[in-house]
Order: structure tokens, then sequence, then C-alpha cells
């Protein structure tokens, strides 16, 4: 049931979209991957990214799911959140990305 | 036997010798059961284990190494890791088959990354596939590996390196493996030799007994001849003399040939450039620079953040003198909010003590924060382009105004002496007129005020010469003054790391110089050779 209504409540508001280019050294790795779930995980809204602005879509709260797009530095993450705090969400992610992960 | 020589890439730095552990994969077994339902149950139960297991191990350790089994752990808590898995097992497959036949899609997909960050990860996969079968069979498959020993193996996971005892030697020779693997940035921390990629280890009969492993060239040579052993060994001797020569000249007192002790001081723009320093390479601090502090991204720090650091410095220093400057804003260094954009010429335009005390409700703070740390260590607040005494004497009014609010309240704080930078020619030629607990030399900004040309034109860089006789006298004058006025003088500028104006910075009487803490050591080997 919780589910059901987190998706009822996710799609009750409009996605928002934004990219940012991946700054720190070696891309989209472990670390940076870590942070950017961690951060992810710390809002209701669905987040998502992609290496193109029409996707295919990835689920930003899932290491093993972001691990595996492999995006190497230079990358264009695309961004596409919804939610009731997507765009705190999304400011958060975008500032991640900025910031080299802390690490650049 | 002939010695067999194998060339592969450095991943870690360093010369070992020792003898060879083979490292094979354990082989577990376990009894699988017929339900599904049970077989995922163990598997849950497995991922929990291996999961709880790396997070008791992040506990005992910081930095890297956690960062490395944090990845891990956010890998085994994330569902998607062992969807496929499940999967398989509710169609009948054993747990332990099919955990191993997801993780190894997972492996493969790493492996054939372009990027040789990402396929460095593979070994990490591994790590987690062999460490969840572990919780599966129920027995320690994580190979023990004998201190001192040189690790063969075709790659290696971090539980495994982990595992053992480095702190007596030993190294590891891999046949795949890559620089960038978490393994090699472990082996780096802890100091164990490594090479990888050296192709297949295989062996005609008898494995190896002994190799020697070379992680600055990336070889590795086993079952060596007595000759190649001995000359190895002559090369391991000599590197260990040279590593402590050069370890004992960073600790010792600072002496000119002819007997004189300089004392030198570290310059630090950050706390983190002490992290992993001893302080015995120093006679203290100094420069402690505040403008990392007031970054734009952070904000202006309040009093407590800045109490905090200062506090942390003066306690790294464990008792040595620390000088501390009050934030030196303006000129090159704007900063948000605070500084005054658009001056036609910010150089000469309200940066240092000027901006400080035209915006004194954020000096204050500051002066706050360092009275209150004061009573932590030996701490000196350095004031930064002073020109005319009454700087120094409006500053150390508001110093004194602040020590008495803090003392009113009952909060601990000591004043600290005030001394002030001489970086502006004015300040040089008349350094005797003010009242200053101590004289801190900037030879940066005091050349480039003397010469009127600046370091980062390149036009006039030329000009822009701290051993110029004119910046010398000025050197010399402020020397002078201070020895008329029984105070310290100290240089923190670049020259003092420039090893060519060593003998003349000397000749000018001081004896104190201040450089970043990875000049120290060939600063001490130049001030040793100074009047030979």
């Amino acid at each position: 049931m919780h589910n059901v209504n987190a998706s009822r409540a996710a799609n009750a508001f409009a996605p928002l979209t934004a990219s940012a280019v991946l700054v720190n050294a070696v891309g989209l790795h472990a670390r940076p991957s870590v942070k950017l779930t961690q951060c992810a995980k710390g809002f209701a809204a669905k987040i998502e990214f992609a290496l193109a602005p029409d996707g295919p879509w990835t689920d930003a709260k899932s290491p093993v799911k972001v691990m595996r797009v492999k995006a190497p530095q230079g990358a264009t993450l695309h961004f596409r959140v919804a939610g009731p705090d997507g765009k705190a969400a999304l400011a958060a992610v975008l500032a991640l990305v900025h910031d080299g992960f802390g690490e650049a | 036997m002939a010695e067999i020589h194998l060339i592969g890439r450095a991943a870690s730095p360093g010369l070992a010798i020792g003898p060879v552990t083979m490292l094979t994969a354990a082989v577990a077994r376990r009894t699988a059961s017929d339900d599904p339902a049970q077989e995922a149950a163990a598997l849950r139960a497995a991922i929990e284990g291996a999961r709880a297991e790396i997070a008791e191990q992040i506990k005992t350790i910081q930095g890297d190494v956690a960062d490395i089994l944090e990845f891990q752990v956010a890998m085994l808590e994330d569902d998607a890791l062992a969807v496929e898995a499940y999967e398989v097992i509710s169609v009948g497959i054993t747990a332990d088959h099919a955990w191993r036949l997801a993780l190894d899609v997972e492996i493969e997909g790493y492996r054939a990354a372009e990027d040789e960050y990402f396929r460095a990860r593979a070994a990490d996969i591994v790590d987690i596939r062999d460490r969840v079968l572990a919780h599966l069979s129920g027995v320690d498959t994580v190979a023990r590996i004998t201190g001192g020993s040189i690790v063969a193996a075709d790659d290696i996971t971090p539980s495994a390196f982990l595992a053992a005892d480095w702190s007596h030697g030993g190294a590891v020779a891999l046949a795949g493996g890559s620089p960038s693997s978490h393994v090699a940035m472990l082996a780096r921390a802890r100091g164990a030799p490594m090479v990888v990629g050296l192709g297949p280890l295989s062996w005609n009969g008898q494995p190896p007994a002994l190799a020697l492993v070379d992680g600055d060239a990336g070889t590795v040579i086993f079952d060596p001849e007595p000759e190649t052993r001995r000359q190895f060994e002559q090369r391991m001797a000599a590197a260990n003399a040279a590593q402590a020569a050069v370890e004992a000249g960073h600790v010792a007192p600072a002496y000119t040939a002819d007997g004189r002790q300089i004392a030198v001081l570290l310059n630090v723009t950050a706390p983190e450039d002490l992290a992993g320093l001893d302080p015995a390479i120093c006679d203290g601090i100094g420069l402690v620079r505040t403008e990392f502090l007031f970054e734009a991204s952070r904000g202006l720090p309040d009093e407590e953040t800045q109490y905090a650091i200062y506090r942390r410095i003066l306690e790294w220093a464990e008792g040595r003198p620390v000088t501390i400057r009050t934030l030196d804003a303006g000129g090159d260094k704007p900063i948000a909010g605070l500084t005054v954009d658009g001056e036609s010429n910010p150089f000469l335009g309200l940066r240092g003590i000027r901006l400080s005390l035209v915006r004194p409700e954020i000096f204050r703070v500051q002066l706050r924060a360092l009275a209150r740390a004061a009573v932590h260590g030996v701490l000196k607040v350095m004031l930064p382009m002073i020109a005319i005494p009454s700087e120094l004497d409006r500053a150390g009014a508001m110093l004194d105004e602040e020590v008495a609010a803090l003392r009113a309240k009952g909060i601990a704080c000591a004043r600290p002496s005030l001394g002030i930078m001489i970086e502006v020619p004015a300040a040089a030629l008349c350094a005797e007129d003010f009242g200053a607990a101590f004289y801190s030399i900037g030879s940066n900004d005091l050349t480039q005020y003397t010469m009127a040309a600046a370091r980062d034109i390149g036009a006039v860089a030329d000009l822009n010469d701290a051993g110029h006789p004119a910046v010398l006298a000025l050197i010399a004058r402020t020397v002078e003054a201070a020895r008329k006025r029984g105070v310290e003088v100290s240089l923190c500028g670049d020259a003092a790391a420039d090893i060519r104006l060593t003998t003349a910075l000397l000749a000018t009487g001081l004896t104190s110089l201040s450089v970043a803490p990875v000049t120290v050591a060939r600063l001490k080997a130049a001030i040793a050779k100074v009047g030979s």
C-alpha cells in the first residue's frame, strides 16, 4: 500500500528536469555513486537520471543501478525529479554534481 | 630451476622479498534445500550477514579504507543487486548458484567497461560475491595470508588484503588487477609494494618458493638466483638507508654549517595540511592563513567553528608556538559579501587589516575565537597589511575589549601576543615605531610593493625578485628593529622556500623561516650548507 500511495503522490507532481556535467576526475564511480544515492534517499521524490535527455532513466537511489551506468568524467547527467520535495531534491543532487562530489 | 622474470604495472611503490603464498579460491560446500522459499531466505540472511560483518569492520578503521567498505555496504543494502538471484531461485535454482550467476553477470559488466576505474570495481563485486557465499556456506572462505609473504594471485579482494598483517613486510603480485583498484589504494595506504598485470602465473611443476617484488619498476622475480637476490637485497638496504636519512633530517633541528640554529616553521593553508604530519619536523607554525574559513560556499564562519579549528591546530602543535593570521581578504583574495568589488587597484585598496577595521563585527568574532583558543597552546596573532602604528593599536584595543568581555562572562580565554606582518615597505622602514609583540615578514607582498611589479603579470615578473638588494635591505632593517626592541622576527613568504635565497636571507640576520610542510626537508638541507 505504501508504495502505491507514494507513486500516486509522485504522479501528482509534474517532473522537474535539469542537467549537470560530471566534473570529478573519475566520473560516477564508487564513492560518488554512494554519495549520490545517499543524497537522493534523503528525499521522498522519485529521482532519476540519464546520460541522454530522453533516457533511459536510472533510479538515483540505487547504488547498484547508478554504478551500472558507468558515467565517465565529462558526461552530462540529466535529472528527472517528481515529488512533493522535488525542487529541493533537484537542487541537492545538482549541487553535489557541480561540487564534484566534494572530491574534484 | 631458472628464475622467472615477470613485468607488470607498478601499483604501490617499494621493494619486498619474501616467501610466496598462492591465493586460490576456497571451495565451500553447502547443503541446499529443495524449497525455493527456504533458499531465498538463506540468501537474504547471508546478504544481511555479510553487510553486518562489513559494517562491524568499518567501525575499526577510517579514511580511504572505510570508504571502500562503505561502498560494499551500500551495494549489499540495495535490493537491486539480488533481484536476478531471487528470480532464478524462484524457479528452483539453489541460493549459492543463483547468487553466483547474478553476481558474475554484474562482475562481467564491470570487466567489460572502457574506463579503468570501472573495470577496477570488478574486484569489489568479487569480494561482495565471495563474502555472501561464505555466509551462505557458513564457513570462512577468506584466505588467510601469513604476514611478510608475497601474495601471488589472479586478483585479490579488499577483504583478503585487509585480513593480512602488512606491518612486517610482504607484497602483492597479481596476474590481473589494476593500479586503480581499491586493493591498490589499500596497499599504498599500508605501504605494501604491489605489482599488477603480470599475466598468467603458471609454473611447471612446483609453485615458486620465494619472490622479489619491485613496486617502483613494476617487476617481479620468482625463485631468484642467489646473485639476483643479493643485488636486490643491496638495493633494499640502500633504499631503507636513504629513507631513514630523509626522515632523520626532517625531524632534527636545523643548523647552518657554522653552527647557527635556524627555526623552521610551517605555513598552513587549511587544517588538512597537518594531517599525518609529525609536529617534531618543525619548531612551530609560522603562518596559519584563515581565508579558507571564509570560502563563499560556507558563508562567514561563526565563533564556535573558528574556535574549534584554531584549537585543533594548537593541539596539533603540542606546545610549539602557532602564529595565526587574521583574515587577509581583498587584493587577490576576494570574499563574497565582504570585500569591495570594482576597486581600481585592489592591491592598494581595502584589504587585510584595513578591511577588518571597517568591518569590526566580523573581525571581533575572529578575535574572540582566537582568545578562546589561546588557552590551548602558545598562540600568536598576526595582523596582515599593517602600514601605520594606529592600525595595530586599534586592533589591540578591540582584542583587549573582547578578552575583557569573555572574562566577564566567565569564558576561558587568554590574550594572545599581537604582532604584525611586514609587507608594506612603510612598515618595514619604520618597524621600530610599532608596539608589536613580533614581526613576520610577508616577502610576497613586500617584494611586489617594493618593486612595483606583480607576480602574476608575466611581462613584469622578472622585476618581482625577492632577492633584489632593496627587498633584502628592508628585511635586514626589520630584523634590526626586532633586535633593538627584543622581539622575534620570522619570514613566511615564498622566498623562505626558495633555497637559492637561503644564504642571502640568513645573511640579513634572520633566524626563523616558515614554509609549506613539503618544503621542510629541502629547506633544512639548504640551511645545513649555509656558511660552509
